[in-house]
């Protein structure tokens, strides 16, 4: 009798087994709130067309989940010794594109070329280029304008083309808005990705099947077999579809809804920080602030003013409540995944209001002042909540803030032309390095530089040393600039950084797909067995 | 008649204008297109560039004259977003939003009317009374709570229907269809139902106060006194006589079925024109906004003029009113 029991448990056990197997080939049915605007992988430079691309294409280097970068079609990179302006590429041999044609160096010299012309929205990642050149099928040289160590970290979302197919395609060029007619890599993709394309229904459906072909296929044990992108704006209906069983994988969980995924049968949720944090920026370069009620004087020029809005700001209480934990605070707008970043500096005022009140009193405004804060509503997690929270808290020590809550297409211009006092803002930092930080935030606003800094700092002295960070070689000289910039930046409180927010996946239970620091997921980097 | 086409005509142009005037002038409080095309990256510069090369730096009276040109030669631009002709992008969803709008409509139509009938000859009928209570949540809840309403019952309780998009399609050209397929077909009941709710009540609860109305008039007494059978008395006289105002009410909300199926198709993820607009909304897509609100002016225009000249056909006295004028 048990020695047939065990023979039927035997059974029982191999037949799972072989069903486990079986299990492994699986589709992904993948949703979240926004579709790529087009496969072109060098129109445009957002979020959800890198998420797209690094499925079809592939650069030459790319970061895992935990940010760390590795080689994707290079094989090895490096500064040539003898001419530190230019970049050295080995490139990986055997590699083919989806129609068959063999990946060459001519064709990383041409995407890279297609990707610096003017349509082209990823040339801003390759202002420092001069010109990309061939040396031999698997090396390519990448000169810059001058020393810049940092340019391998702007080549993790610059995807590589088939010269041969683009041109026989109509896509030798980059979408031009002012056509009127279709560029043939809008809907159609031959990378060298690990899935191909099967059929692409812009803001409806995409489907990609796996690549058998893929150069990595034994080494990205992936098993994904399929995967099925849907984009769903509304937040109600993308977590409907997930606990109705319709999509495996939920991109952009609402925050609302983090806790009753949690807690619902056969759902997990992976929750960790993106590399974006969230801050308030304050005009100081102005003779006289446009929506305060005092006059002939600007109060943020003050840095005890700024400090006392740094000390009124509760950032635990914005943490647990807006956030409902989602976040972790902030002292410098920088997060542990960058280079630069100093755990030692990363630190911010008690929240005191009475010690607020009394720098604020000191700085000459012991009743406050009033200003108007910008804000987005459409953004980042929780924006406007966020800044409801902080308006309420600069309430306590008498600054009488007006809030103004509005969609990121007004808000951002807005903060490039300098037009606001007081600002709520996010900044991702996708080259790793704190050089994208004080570049945008920190340096004298110009033309080409200083895009995002809005509040009218402007340090002559500081902008030298951010300067020098493009072209310092020398890796140690260069991190002890950044420290010493770092330094300038904790003395001077120019912004008042709030937190570092976390994203969110939700998938079905059987899947285990962790969140990625830059919030683009690369599915190929999963791991294998089903957990 | 032909007098009255030609003015209606003249008409219809003014609105088609004033409708792009207005939408015109309201996107420059949208934000700044250029904002959602080009990524953090991008310096000043490139902002201003790029602005430059779409025109959206001049003065507002050339962006518009230049928009009713090309416009006027059938040439409505290339999408911000998607870098594809925004002719293109409507032809390719008005399948979907015109089969959830027909239906709809086709569903108020029929059950509205069925159960109007029903109720104004029931009218103490328990079941009629708890239809008309029923109705009153027809007329008062908002679209979006229905459907997120529908959607938790039947796809995340039940799993009996589909939660969002369209499922499987046959092309046939241009055109696509859900209803041939069984995923197509189980897709199209939730947002049908609610794209249709409101109208069925409004239909409904119309019926029954004209039917109400017309059964106390005098010839329905006679024709009771003259034996008829109360088949012919409710259909062929009470009925008819209550067609009138109900085919205008229909008419006129097929047009705003069409044009506002914008919440419905939001909350189902479904591939129709109001999805395709709210998305353009947020990334300031303004050759796709400005097309898009050109054909739902186009749609009510043409809907109101068929709907006038429905009228002239059921209603014989209005056609002896205008010949007066005219003559």
């Amino acid at each position: 009798m048990s020695t047939l029991r065990y023979g039927l448990a035997a059974l029982l056990l191999s037949a799972t087994t072989l069903t486990a197997i079986d299990a492994e080939a699986r589709t992904l049915r993948w949703a979240r709130s926004q579709d790529a605007t087009t496969l072109d992988p060098h129109s445009g430079n957002t979020g959800p067309n890198h998420v797209m691309g690094h499925n079809l294409y592939e650069p030459l280097v790319i970061r895992g989940f935990d940010g760390k970068l590795q080689g994707a079609l290079a094989t090895s990179w490096r500064v040539l010794p003898n001419d530190p302006t230019v970049w050295e590429f080995k490139l990986r041999p055997n590699v083919k594109f989806h129609n068959g044609n063999a990946f060459t160096a001519d064709d990383v010299v041409f995407s890279i070329k297609r990707a610096m012309k003017p349509a082209a929205d990823m040339k801003s990642l390759l202002v420092s280029v001069e010109d990309a050149i061939k040396v031999d099928d698997v090396t390519v040289h990448l000169k810059t304008k001058g020393p810049n160590p940092l340019l391998v970290n702007n080549l993790t979302n610059l995807f590589i083309m088939d010269k041969e197919w683009s041109e026989a395609n109509n896509a030798a060029d980059p979408q031009n808005l002012k056509e009127k007619t279709e560029n043939g890599a809008t809907r159609n993709a031959v990378g060298t990705g690990p899935f191909t394309l099967v059929s692409r229904e812009p803001d409806v459906r995409t489907v990609m099947k796996r690549n058998d072909a893929y150069w990595g296929a034994s080494e990205y044990n992936h098993g994904v077999t399929e995967i099925v992108y849907r984009p769903i704006p509304e937040a109600a209906t993308r977590v409907a579809a997930l606990l109705s069983g319709e999509i495996d994988y939920l991109q952009d969980v609402p925050v609302q809804d983090i806790q009753r995924l949690q807690n619902s049968q056969g759902i997990r949720v992976n929750a960790g920080p993106e590399n974006r944090p969230i801050f308030l920026g304050m005009n100081m370069g102005l003779p006289e602030l446009r929506s305060s009620d005092v006059k002939g004087k600007n109060p943020f020029a003050d840095v005890r003013v700024r400090q006392a809005i740094n000390t009124a700001i509760n950032r635990e209480a914005i943490q647990r409540v807006t956030m409902r934990g989602q976040s972790e605070p902030i002292g410098i707008i920088a997060t542990r995944f960058i280079n630069g970043y100093d755990k030692a500096i990363d630190t911010w005022p008690k929240n005191d209001v009475a010690a607020a009140k009394k720098l604020l009193a000191d700085a000459g405004y012991p009743n406050g002042f009033s200003v108007t804060l910008h804000t987005t509503n459409d953004r980042y997690v929780n924006d406007e909540g966020i800044a409801q929270a902080v308006v309420a808290m600069l309430g306590q020590i008498g600054i009488k803030t007006t809030l103004v809550a509005h969609s990121l297409r007004v808000h951002f211009p807005g903060i490039q032309r300098g037009e606001y006092d007081f600002y709520l803002l996010g900044w991702g930092i996708p080259t790793f390095d704190s050089h994208y930080v004080f570049n945008d935030l920190y340096r004298t606003k110009t033309p080409s530089a200083g895009t995002w800094n809005g509040t009218g700092l402007s340090d002559p002295e500081l902008d030298k040393k951010i300067d020098s960070l493009n072209s310092e070689v020398d890796q140690n000289k260069r991190n002890a600039t950044i420290a010493e910039i770092w330094q300038w930046i904790k003395a001077n409180d120019v912004y008042a950084p709030i937190h570092n927010q976390f994203i969110a996946g939700a998938m079905r239970q059987e899947w285990n797909i962790p969140t990625d620091v830059e919030n683009t997921p690369k599915m190929k980097f999963l791991a294998g067995s089903r957990s | 008649m032909f007098a009255y086409l030609l003015r209606s005509l003249s008409q219809a142009t003014l609105v088609m204008l004033a409708v792009a005037f207005i939408a015109f002038s309201m996107f420059r409080y949208v934000g700044d297109p250029v904002a959602s095309l080009v990524g953090t990256e991008a310096t000043i510069k490139d902002r201003e560039e790029l602005s430059r090369s779409l025109g959206l730096d001049d003065p507002f009276p050339i962006q518009f004259v230049r928009f009713l040109a090309n416009a006027a030669q059938g040439d409505l631009g290339i999408s911000y977003r998607q870098g594809r002709p925004v002719v293109d992008l409507i032809l390719e969803r008005l399948p979907a939003t015109l089969e959830l709008a027909l239906l709809s409509a086709a569903l108020a139509f029929i059950v509205g009317l069925g159960l109007g009938v029903y109720t104004a000859l029931n009218r103490r009928g328990v079941l009629a009374n708890i239809v008309m209570s029923l109705s009153l949540v027809g007329v008062s809840l908002p679209t979006f709570l229905i459907g997120v309403g529908l959607i938790f019952l039947f796809a995340v309780n039940l799993r009996w229907l589909p939660s969002f998009g369209r499922g499987e399609t046959v092309a046939f050209g241009w055109w696509t269809t859900g209803l041939l397929t069984e995923s197509g077909r189980k897709s199209l009941i939730m947002p049908v139902v609610t794209l249709g709710f409101y109208q069925l009540t409004l239909i409904m609860r119309l019926v029954r106060a004209q039917m109400l109305e017309v059964m106390r008039a005098d010839y329905i007494r006679f024709a009771r006194a003259r034996g008829l059978t109360e088949r012919t008395i409710n259909f062929r006289h009470a009925l008819r006589n209550t067609m009138v105002p109900v085919v205008t009410i229909a008419g006129l909300q097929l047009g705003s079925v069409i044009a506002f199926a914008i919440v419905t198709e939001t909350v189902f993820n479904w591939p129709g024109l109001g999805a395709l607009f709210v998305r353009s909304v947020e990334v300031v897509d303004i050759p796709v906004m400005a097309a898009y609100l050109m054909f739902v002016g186009l749609v009510f225009v043409v809907v109101n003029l068929v709907v006038d000249l429905l009228y002239f056909a059921l209603d014989p006295r209005l056609r002896g009113a205008t010949a007066v004028p005219a003559r």
